[in-house]
């Protein structure tokens, strides 16, 4: 029989002992419900219980309830007993009161009233119990009568220790039920004193409380004194010294931002490090955790503070953890896997945590539990970049044929994230994407196969090489529908690209895509639907084959009235196309390139893991590919993003209207000579929209000009209006217009950066031969930050031409100094004007040029068939 | 913060519950439900720490009995674990080599532990020491 003390309640252990020899749950159910008879009779009953009955029974109850049994009596007694004197007494009465406490019951009054008297005692055994009830309790009402009370037991000088740990984790539990109710005054300010305190379980309890005051407001407790610890003996756990108050300390200044002198901290920091790579005092288990919870909670300020001086230690950190990979304790492991992830994000450690990569991928194969295995698929996440893109890829491939359902989904996202953002060879991310289609298909979501389809249609390189790998996938006997939908898409538009080889010719693409066509749900079949029109005007040769199942009563007659109304349609268009070929052609012209925005995908990321994001967010440089069609342009307008063809359209218009009101003649023209439109791509983390070739800044004035910038400006031969410049900071649009030989440029200058603002901004265009340049709104001397401003330039031409003419701009951002050259496309064809005349006049004026002088000739080779059509239709 | 306390033995009987948040009687059942089944299926070569709706739960086994912590996601695991065993240890050491039935019997009596070393879900006491000496005093009163 197990120890009973000497009050011990003998009735009570007797009741339990009883219940546990019960055989089955009928007998238990009649014990208990014996014993509820006979505690409710005695509560009835005539004689008055005394204190050491009533707490047994109330006892008793307690246990009942604790088992999982009703108890809807017995409160009152237990209310009373806290009025007795005596410590047992009290504290089953008040044990009883905050398991079974229900809001509303009408005894809170009376509770709260006996609490008062509790704590005003003279005994800190009964103010502790008092706190310790409130603590526990910690409702609002609570709050309400007692918040205000407390804060004299905490500060005052009289009081025991034992009074204030119990007094300031009681404030704060209220803090946490009614921040509202805070009471204001001195005593936070006293409270931080605390810290200083000899006794450390005032200190710890003290921290926890400074901790969630200053999370609520940072600037009231900014002066916290560093304390001096005293008398450890007590508090030195299996030889470490006060571990437990060390974490608290150490995350109360991270809540702080890096103190002014840094070298006492980082001294402190350092010791803790050393103590880590110092052979350990004891081989128990419980020394290497404490030492190391203090270990882990340091390289957590470390990761805080992130500035030049904690560098050092930020390389050390990683190391210590480098280690812990491979050290026998799964839970060592597992938390420098994460810790890793964290420091793989600041920049002055990510090289050293590259260095792990090994380590990480063998540890994602040989893991046995999968909770570790999700934070090295975590940390390769954030350890990625250009150097180790493909093999992380390839490696969370493979992990991604055996993973848990459940984590599938998240590890097709950051698959195709980073095999997005770190493509070199864009064709090694279509792979890639097909590869997951195929490995993981159920979950890869709408985004995903979104994307590929964008990139796709964005990159001319790879139209191509998609249609090949999605005729062969699609060739494959096991198919995924998303693989059939991101296939007859891709087929639809780019299938002509491969209609040359034989076995991919177009009567086999069709017959490819209808084996699959019943298999699939509606959504996909009238995707199909729509390549099948796209192939009727690509290849003309099948369209009987096609039309047929067009006319089909199964799709025709379809329930499904997407497809009935696709089919039908479709049908129609191509019956009429018969006896007007342009129309089809019109209709079903190339899929122009989309515009940019924020990657869906990222955004889908973001909502199942919100930290995981952090790591790609921060822009990186984007690796301007040449061959990217060049997209389209920011939104000059607030109208909705269109393809290129659009701004050329509005500038023609404005031709008509130039001088009079410049900003106002055209419907798509912005609004007028102001600053601050709103910017968009400006969240372009891919940078595939970023032009080429980032300027070199230099920390101070550069001692040479900085190179020209001209390779933007073939695009603007037919364009007059779209992005002339971009990079992580600035961003600057041109928007020409002209009439005969008067031009103006207007060039607006958009800071992307949403903290630090362009200052000392200077831009000038000079004069060159044969233009003459005149400023007709100055640039503005300081770019705020996510704002744009306009600088409108004349220009007269004078006579022919043969350079650019440049636009010098410098200025400073955020202490780096800023220089660019860049060449202001203005070709000669630009002040060119029509001059209308019938065939009579247009032949004298040919037949006039004879001289050998007006004769040139000269032969080159087209870009390509589609960029001819684009340009010259 | 630490969310609640849990001492369950492996056939997921509760031999003490302690919230520190306000939950109700049947969210409080289903989450008991829930850590016992989470825990139990794990062994030696897991971690101590495991995911948890939206928190974690930190825990080691003695003998028959599970102690879990559940706490905040961004609490420090090892700070944890080793709280667990220092409460453990205290037990050990006022009961004379605790068993399960001990914690059964003085179920009273393990509360007023529990609120010598943590309250408000934070760490009240962390000295063996002192808690020791408090626990002894008030057990000897009447």
């Amino acid at each position: 029989m197990p120890t009973v003390a000497k009050d011990g309640m003998r009735g009570l252990a007797v009741f339990i002992s009883d219940i546990r020899n019960c055989k089955s749950k009928e007998a238990e159910t009649k014990r208990i419900n014996k014993e509820l008879a006979n505690i409710r009779s005695k509560f009835k009953g005539d004689k008055t219980l005394d204190g050491y009955h009533k707490k047994k029974y109330v006892c008793k109850l307690l246990f009942i309830f604790l088992l999982g049994h009703d108890v809807d009596f017995g409160h009152i007694e237990a209310v009373n007993l806290l009025s007795s004197n005596k410590y047992t007494e009290k504290q089953i009465g008040y044990l009883f009161i905050s398991v079974l406490l229900n809001d509303g019951n009408d005894l809170v009054n009376l509770i709260i009233q006996n609490i008062k008297n509790d704590l005003s005692s003279r005994n800190p055994i009964h103010v502790n119990l008092a706190l310790h009830c409130i603590a526990n309790v910690g409702t609002r009402e609570m709050a309400e009568a007692f918040f205000n009370e407390i804060p004299k037991l905490l500060i005052s000088k009289e009081d025991i220790d034992q009074v204030k740990q119990s007094a300031a984790l009681c404030m704060l539990r209220l803090y946490r039920a009614a921040p509202d109710l805070l009471p204001s005054g001195d005593w936070q300010n006293r409270v931080v004193h605390l810290l200083n305190d000899s006794h450390l379980g005032v200190v710890t309890a003290a921290s926890s409380l400074i901790h969630a005051l200053a999370e609520g407001n940072p600037d009231a407790l900014s002066r916290i004194v560093t304390s001096t610890y005293q008398d450890l003996q007590d508090y030195t756990y299996y030889f470490v010294p006060a571990p437990w108050l060390s974490c608290k300390l150490l995350r109360l200044l991270q809540l702080f931002p890096p103190p002014s002198e840094q070298a006492r901290l980082i001294e402190c920091l350092e010791v803790i490090l050393n103590k880590a790579q110092e052979p350990p005092k004891s081989k128990k288990i419980q020394h290497s955790n404490a030492k190391n919870s203090v270990l882990l909670e340091a390289i957590n300020l470390i990761i805080h503070l992130d500035n030049d001086a904690v560098c050092p230690l930020l390389v050390r950190a990683t190391n210590q953890l480098g280690q812990f990979l491979n050290h026998r304790e799964t839970n060592l492991r597992y938390l420098a896997l994460e810790s890793l992830a964290q420091l793989a994000q600041c920049d002055f450690s990510r090289e050293a945590v590259k260095k792990h990569l090994d380590t990480v991928i063998q540890a994602l194969k040989t893991e046995r539990d999968v909770s570790v295995r999700q934070r090295a698929v975590d940390l390769l996440y954030a350890m990625c970049d250009r150097s180790n893109a493909e093999r992380i890829v390839q490696e969370m491939l493979a992990y991604l044929e055996a993973a848990d359902y459940s984590i599938r989904e998240e590890m097709v996202l950051k698959t195709a994230i980073l095999s997005e953002k770190y493509a070199t060879d864009y064709n090694w991310y279509v792979d890639v994407i097909l590869q997951l289609i195929r490995v993981a298909g159920d979950y890869v979501s709408e985004e995903v196969w979104h994307r590929v389809i964008q990139v796709v249609t964005n990159r001319e390189d790879i139209q191509g090489y998609a249609a090949k790998t999605c005729f062969d996938a699609l060739q494959q006997p096991a198919c995924h529908e998303n693989m059939v939908r991101v296939g007859g898409y891709i087929l639809g538009e780019f299938g002509n690209l491969i209609a040359g080889d034989q076995r991919s010719a177009p009567l086999v693409q069709f017959q490819l895509l209808q084996t699959r066509f019943h298999l699939c749900s509606s959504t996909t079949r009238s995707l199909i639907l729509s390549a099948y029109i796209k192939m009727i005007n690509l290849f003309p040769e099948i369209k009987t084959n096609i039309e047929d199942v067009l006319r089909s009563d199964v799709l025709q007659k379809n329930s499904d009235i997407e497809l009935q109304q696709r089919a039908l349609e479709y049908f129609k268009l191509s019956a009429i196309s018969a006896s007007n070929t342009e129309m089809l052609a019109t209709v079903l012209e190339e899929m122009p390139p989309f515009p940019e925005r924020e990657s869906s995908i990222l955004a889908k990321l973001k909502k199942k893991k919100p930290a995981a994001v952090k790591v790609i967010e921060s822009p990186t440089n984007g690796h301007g590919d040449d061959k990217a069609k060049s997209l389209p342009v920011a939104k000059m307008s607030n109208d909705p993003p269109m393809p290129a063809a659009a701004p050329q359209q509005s500038s023609q218009d404005l031709l008509v209207d130039i001088f009079a009101t410049p900003n106002t003649a055209a419907p798509a023209a912005p609004a007028a000579a102001e600053p601050a439109y709103g910017l968009t791509n400006m969240d372009d983390p891919f940078g595939i929209n970023s032009s080429p070739a980032a300027p070199p800044t230099a920390a101070a004035a550069p001692s040479e000009p900085p190179p020209l910038i001209d390779s933007h400006c073939q695009k603007f031969f037919l364009k007059n209006s779209g992005v002339l410049f971009e990079d992580e900071n600035l961003q600057i649009g041109i928007k020409m217009e002209f009439r005969e030989r008067l031009g103006r440029v207007q060039l607006f200058y958009g800071n992307k950066s949403s903290s630090v603002d362009i200052s000392n901004f200077k831009a000038n265009v000079e004069s060159i031969e044969g233009l003459k340049i005149s400023t007709h709104q100055e640039a503005p001397n300081t770019i705020t930050v996510g704002s744009q401003f306009q600088h409108i330039i004349n220009i007269e031409s004078m006579k022919d031409f043969d350079n650019f003419p440049v636009l010098n701009i410098s200025g400073l951002y955020g202490g780096k100094y800023l220089a660019l050259r860049i060449a202001v496309p203005l070709y000669m064809t630009k002040f060119a004007a029509t001059a209308t005349m019938d065939a009579n006049q247009f032949f004298q004026r040919w037949r006039g040029l004879e001289k050998p002088d007006q004769q040139s000739q000269s032969v080159f080779k087209t870009a390509s068939i589609d960029r001819e059509a684009g340009m010259f239709h | 913060m630490i969310r609640f306390i849990l001492i369950q033995n492996r056939a997921g009987k509760t031999r003490l519950a302690k919230w520190y948040i306000h939950y109700d009687e049947t969210e409080k059942q289903k989450l008991i439900e829930d850590v016992h089944a989470l825990i139990t299926v794990r062994d030696a070569k897991h971690t101590n720490f495991v995911e948890f709706r939206d928190f974690k739960v930190v825990y080691r086994r003695y003998a028959g009995l599970f102690f879990c912590f559940c706490v905040d996601v961004d609490d420090n695991n090892l700070a944890h674990l080793e709280g667990i065993h220092n409460f453990v240890e205290v037990l050990n050491e006022y009961f004379h080599n605790v068993c399960e039935l001990d914690l059964v019997f003085n179920f009273h009596k393990v509360y007023s532990v529990v609120d010598e070393a943590f309250l408000a879900g934070e760490l009240r006491e962390t000295s063996q020491q002192k808690l020791l000496k408090e626990i002894n005093h008030l057990h000897s009163l009447e």
